[in-house]
């Protein structure tokens, strides 16, 4: 085995050459409709071999949530909040005709008839191409979503400032 | 007829699948060889020149030929990086 040795001075100019193009996307939603279209954009974003950054904050952190975990937040409210408001990317309803989860499941279905990635699957295709997830701090505590509830594969843990700093270079930001 | 090294099937994936895998799988060939890209999405006759455009590999043409299950599209793109 021959370790490859990177110059770092040469991967730098080689970076600041290619200047990849940045796309922000900060997910506000935590309806399917909504995180497919994030999600969507974010994955045909790194395929383009743009570098991509995803913000989850308030219900957009429910895409982001394992499915089932239970708040450890120590106040009695926030851990009611937690469990009231379920998460999971399976888990998140349309924006319109869910019907009490009926038109989600019809939805669900069609998709899966017409091999279209959900949410889950789309997700599992942004970590592979290094889209990098920032959870929003604020907004967890707020929610009383800890950080042992969230998926692997979490960039950072952050707030306002670190959005902006990526946002402020990328030619790309949306809020969805 | 275009002449391909490499043939990639998305058939049934709709966007952004087929880019996606695309850009998989061009890692995967050398320099100057073509990969076919088959779709039965409309949208990659767009979305493949955009990506070409966008990561500078050549897009070397596009042929549309009608199937029982609907059309089908292939996309031909030569690696260039």
């Amino acid at each position: 085995m021959i370790a490859t040795q990177i110059e770092p001075t040469a991967t730098l100019a080689q970076l600041q050459e290619s200047k990849p193009d940045r796309v922000t996307i900060v997910l506000l939603s935590g309806d399917l409709d909504k995180a497919m279209a994030a999600f969507i954009i974010a994955t045909g974003a790194a395929a383009m071999g743009m570098r991509v950054t995803m913000f989850f904050t308030f219900w957009g952190l429910n895409a982001i949530r394992r499915r089932g975990a239970t708040s450890s937040a120590k106040d009695w409210l926030r851990r009611m909040f937690g469990l009231l408001n379920r998460g999971g990317a399976d888990t998140l309803p349309l924006s319109r005709f869910h019907f009490g989860g009926l038109g989600t499941k019809m939805m669900q279905t069609v998709m899966k008839q017409n091999r279209m990635p959900g949410v889950p699957e789309l997700m599992q295709t942004a970590l592979e191409l290094d889209v990098r997830f920032i959870a929003c701090t604020t907004t967890m505590g707020l929610m009383g979503i800890t950080k042992d509830t969230l998926i692997d594969g979490i960039d950072q843990f952050a707030g306002v400032t670190t959005y902006l700093a990526e946002a402020k270079q990328g030619s790309v930001n949306l809020f969805i | 007829m275009m002449q391909a090294d490499v043939k990639l099937d998305t058939l049934g994936y709709f966007c952004p699948m087929p880019i996606i895998l695309t850009s998989k799988k061009i890692k995967e060939l050398a320099l100057g060889q073509v990969l076919e890209v088959v779709s039965d999405d409309e949208g990659i006759k767009k979305d493949m020149p955009a990506w070409c455009e966008t990561t500078g590999h050549q897009m070397m043409g596009l042929e549309e030929e009608q199937a029982k299950s609907g059309r089908i599209y292939k996309a031909f793109v030569k690696k260039t990086k």
